[in-house]
């Protein structure tokens, strides 16, 4: 059982796939996020992979100030990733709402409504630091899950 | 079923030799892609962490008859493209009682196309639906030239045993059916500029767009799988059926990975056709290709 668990970490972490929730960002981050895929940083080589539905997906990145009209959206596509999962905050808006704070049109930060694993800083973060910020997050992911086998159960 | 069946089952090209060759393909495909783009591309084992890690997912509880069938459907997939595999008659020259039918080829590799049209429809979500009707759209239109490709094969032999079609003639009939079987596997592989039934991020995941976990990973394997018999069924056609085992067998492998990189090229240098044109493609060139070639491997064949 030993080396299967390492095998199952090793896979989490070589494999992660993510989903690009924006909710309400000033399209900062999202250009930043999708200059990771290109030939320049080119993430395909660490295994990282942009899917196109959230139940394929491990790792939720989530960028924008969460505005009211997304806070639905953001609980379903959080629901429905797959356990083991992790969520990355990219850029300063999921982390304090940013210039939007106290806004009523905003119900974020983020955290309120979903666990947040990995913060990446900046306004918007640079791609090295989305990319280390993603890789983090598999290996959160990965330990998660080696815990959650442990224990037999999802952690709340 | 003799020795010969159990090991092209099992071993070469069956189950020992597809799941790998399969991942290596899929591999393949993405690191040519992303060398022609200039970009490193994905590690070799980059499919097998893919496959183990969606094992290890957990999947929300489905139940009802509707979630036994999303689970029946990959399972299908992948069990017909095994038998599709066993049917390839690679090493010939060793078949005993079993000579692989080339009508029943065609059916089993249809079984994946249909079994993802089927699991677009019961996922019911309206990208999994929108997914299944191009699938099912594009699947009418590249199975007349596959069939009348192997139709054409057939003919020239005179036969449906794919132990006597395997190998290369000197007749002109036999290469352009096998070119119409290589114009379709794109479109059977959903590869660009046939990927409109997968279409990624335009309809989300497509038909697929509800499966998470294992059932998914299994998908996955049948995509790999799907690759090895499309290819595989071409390298047949065209390999010398006499040559021994150990120059078949690096021989068959060689045939297929060049496949493999000539389809990249493809779908790196193309954009994705609407379905109107694939749909185009296929009844107006390919498909007039396709009768051209099956009459006049029917003239030359009765001498008219």
């Amino acid at each position: 059982m030993k080396i299967l668990d390492k095998l199952m970490h090793l896979a989490r972490r070589k494999s992660p796939r993510i989903f690009h929730l924006n909710t309400g960002s000033c399209n900062g981050c999202d250009i930043e996020l999708i200059t990771c895929l290109s030939p320049r940083y080119d993430v395909e080589q660490v295994g990282i992979h942009l899917e196109g539905s959230p139940r394929h997906a491990d790792i939720l990145c989530v960028t924008g100030p969460v505005t009211r009209n997304t806070l639905n959206a953001v609980k379903t596509a959080y629901a429905q990733v797959c356990e083991p999962k992790a969520v990355v905050a990219l850029g300063s808006c999921p982390a304090s709402c940013n210039v939007f704070a106290g806004s009523p049109m905003i119900a974020g930060p983020l955290e309120k409504h979903i666990p947040v694993d990995v913060y990446v800083p900046g306004c918007p973060p640079h791609p090295d630091a989305i990319i280390n910020g993603i890789l983090r997050a598999t290996e959160i992911l990965a330990e998660r899950g080696v815990r959650e086998e442990a224990k037999g159960k999802p952690q709340k | 079923m003799n020795l010969s069946t159990i090991i092209r089952l099992f071993l070469f090209p069956g189950v020992l030799f597809a799941v790998p060759a399969g991942w290596f393909f899929v591999w393949a495909e993405h690191k040519a892609v992303a060398r022609i783009q200039r970009r490193f591309g994905p590690p070799l084992l980059q499919p097998v962490y893919d496959f183990i890690k969606l094992l290890g997912k957990r999947t929300p509880a489905r139940h009802g008859f509707e979630a036994d069938l999303l689970r029946l459907y990959p399972v299908l997939s992948v069990l017909s493209l095994f038998g599709t595999l066993a049917l390839l008659p690679v090493f010939p020259r060793y078949a005993g009682g079993f000579s692989g039918d080339g009508v029943l080829l065609v059916a089993l590799l249809e079984v994946p196309s249909v079994c993802y049209i089927l699991a677009g429809f019961t996922s019911g979500s309206i990208y999994g639906q929108i997914g299944a009707i191009r699938e099912a759209i594009l699947s009418v239109a590249n199975n007349v030239v596959l069939l009348l490709a192997i139709v054409t094969v057939a003919v020239t032999e005179h036969t449906f045993r794919m132990t006597e079609l395997a190998g290369p003639t000197m007749n002109p009939g036999h290469w352009i059916g096998v070119l119409g079987i290589v114009l379709c596997i794109p479109a059977k592989l959903r590869l660009n500029p046939f990927s409109t039934s997968n279409a990624e991020q335009e309809i989300y995941s497509g038909a697929l767009t509800e499966y998470a976990g294992a059932a998914l990973g299994l998908w996955e394997l049948a995509h790999a799988l799907e690759w090895v018999a499309l290819t595989g069924l071409v390298a047949t056609l065209v390999l010398p059926a006499g040559l021994p085992w150990w120059l078949y067998a690096p021989a068959f492998a060689l045939t297929c990975l060049v496949q493999v990189l000539l389809l990249s090229a493809i779908a790196a240098g193309t954009a994705r056709f609407t379905l109107q044109r694939s749909v185009n493609f296929y009844w107006r060139w390919a498909g007039v290709l396709a009768v051209l070639a099956l009459s006049s491997a029917a003239a030359m064949r009765f001498h008219l």
